[in-house]
């Protein structure tokens, strides 16, 4: 275990330290005093485990491949943006855009997370303790996100072909996003996400929701409005 | 971009030190609006007297023997306390319509605010350098707005800055950009208000100004803002006892709000908010969109 101090160390520092890890390293870091900084933890591509004690600012642990970041407070926007492979765990808030084009990975928000969460997702997992803001999902492409409160409004707006599980209320379904029958399959990949997100939660009092698919292609009767 | 920091004191004994802590976070927010920066304060107002805050491009020349002839103008005592390129001027309550007349009639002059409690400090130049020229930290009060300007919408100067007044002990600092401000000051101009710049806040300003002037309260005249004004804000405003805050319904500005028993604390991002006492055990969240928060001592 090696400890990096951002109270005594420079951002760059502490970051290339953690890019520095080679492949096949399982290094463990603990990161002290992050008092807001921001791309802290960024760019990683080792499969080593990082805590960071405290409470980050933008696009923490961003493009991570392998990985595991645990941060202990809450997190700014743009949290594991582009999070390819590995595992992310907030203990408290995500600002906007949490997860944002994430290609694969699991990203678990104890908290809350706020608008634009896992927008253009690509085939990474969220799972949020808490609530999602307005627009989450939006033309989420691959993947899942799971909110065990509730959604904001025009969830899932655009949608492609994420998979979207939400137990609370929906404030609004944004376009040709529908819900949809929650079949044994999904139960048993929401019990898995739920699982691996740290989340006690009955699948089965979750809804499913996803892409009326209306939107791929163009339909001729609306030519008239171009 | 542009950075935001607001700090409102509940517990009276912080008030010495508001100066030190919004000026630490002010120059945190540095990065977000390296152009300009300002900073509303509000201090005293229970003397019986208003106060003026006004500038001057040649400040010599301009304050110069200012208080003598504004009190002879006026027939009311004027006094005056000079910071680098700002004046703070005080007359008894009675004389202050004919202070602001004498002072619109002097075109070296720029008006920045006028009110019981308000005083404003702002130029261009990077906030730590602004913050040195008027010793911000030095400002004891009950509470404070502050910003970090990179300019979209209009020109880089003194008048451009924030925090903007347009009425008595209100003021308004603003991240992002109006779209329909152009078409809002005419609307408003028709109605009598006066903008004084092309800046696109100082509109918003005027706005919620004007609708309180009807006798709608701050937080009404925050609600019929998020129908009238079109465009990306996160809004904090200051009156003579509160303090507020409105993001627009889209909320791509960021906002990070933060209360303990001693006091409400805004800013841009959390790293404003780092060097504030007791910040760890603080409650801490981002605020919704389209809601107003309003606090009022």
């Amino acid at each position: 275990m090696q400890t990096l101090d951002l109270a005594q160390s420079e951002l760059r520092a502490v970051n290339a330290a953690l890019q520095g890890e080679g492949a096949g390293s399982n290094q463990a870091f603990t990161i002290l005093n992050p008092r807001g900084a921001h791309a802290l933890a960024c760019g990683l591509d080792a499969a080593i485990d990082v805590t960071v004690d405290g409470t980050t600012g933008y696009y923490c642990g961003g493009m991570n491949k392998e990985a595991t970041i645990r941060v202990t407070g809450s997190v700014g926007p743009g949290v594991a943006e582009n999070m390819m492979s590995g595992r992310m765990v907030i203990e408290g808030d995500a600002s906007q855009y949490a997860g944002a084009t994430g290609h694969g990975g699991l990203l678990v928000i104890k908290g809350n997370a706020s608008s634009r969460c896992g927008i253009s997702m690509k085939g990474i997992e969220i799972v949020v303790h808490g609530n999602v803001g307005h627009m989450s999902a939006f033309m989420g492409q691959a993947g899942s996100l799971v909110v065990c409160g509730d959604a904001g409004d025009a969830l899932g707006d655009s949608l492609y072909e994420a998979k979207l599980f939400v137990r609370g209320s929906v404030k609004s379904l944004g376009a040709d996003c529908i819900e949809k029958e929650m079949r044994p399959e999904h139960l048993d990949h929401l019990a898995r996400l739920l699982e691996a997100g740290e989340c006690d939660a009955d699948p089965a009092s979750f809804r499913r929701y996803g892409s009326a698919r209306k939107l791929y292609n163009f339909d001729i009767d609306n030519a008239g409005a171009y | 971009m542009c950075g935001i920091v607001g700090l409102f004191l509940k517990d009276p004994s912080l008030g010495p030190d508001l100066g030190r802590h919004l000026t630490d976070m002010l120059v945190t927010m540095s990065d977000r609006g390296p152009d300009s920066a300002g900073i509303a304060v509000y201090r005293g107002g229970d003397d019986g007297r208003v106060k003026i805050t006004v500038q001057a491009a040649d400040p010599d020349a301009a304050f110069a023997g200012l208080d003598a002839a504004l009190s002879t103008e006026t027939g009311h005592p004027v006094q005056a306390t000079r910071t680098d390129t700002h004046l703070i001027l005080s007359v008894p309550a009675d004389g202050s319509d004919a202070l602001r007349a004498a002072i619109r009639a002097r075109p070296d002059l720029r008006l920045m605010s006028r009110g019981d409690a308000i005083e404003i400090y702002k130029e261009v130049g990077q906030p730590r350098s602004v913050a040195d020229r008027f010793d911000l930290p030095r400002l004891a009060g009950t509470h404070g707005i502050g910003h970090t300007r990179m300019a979209t919408e209009s020109a880089v100067t003194t008048l451009g800055a924030h925090p903007f007044s347009t009425g008595a002990d209100q003021c308004l600092v603003h991240n992002g950009s109006l779209s329909n401000h152009n078409d809002l000051r005419r609307r408003l101009a028709r109605q009598g208000v006066e903008v004084e710049t092309e800046n696109d806040t100082e509109v918003a300003a005027a706005y919620l100004t004007h609708r309180m002037n009807e006798g709608a309260s701050l937080g009404e005249a925050l609600e019929a803002g998020i129908r009238d004004l079109d465009g990306f804000y996160t809004f904090v405003v200051g009156t003579k006892t509160g303090f507020g805050v409105l993001r627009d319904p889209i909320a791509c500005k960021p906002a990070v709000l933060a209360e303990t028993d001693q006091y409400v604390a805004f800013g841009s991002e959390y790293r404003a908010l780092v060097s504030l006492p007791g910040i760890e055990a603080a409650r801490v969240w981002e605020p919704e969109p389209a809601t107003v928060y309003f606090w009022e001592h």
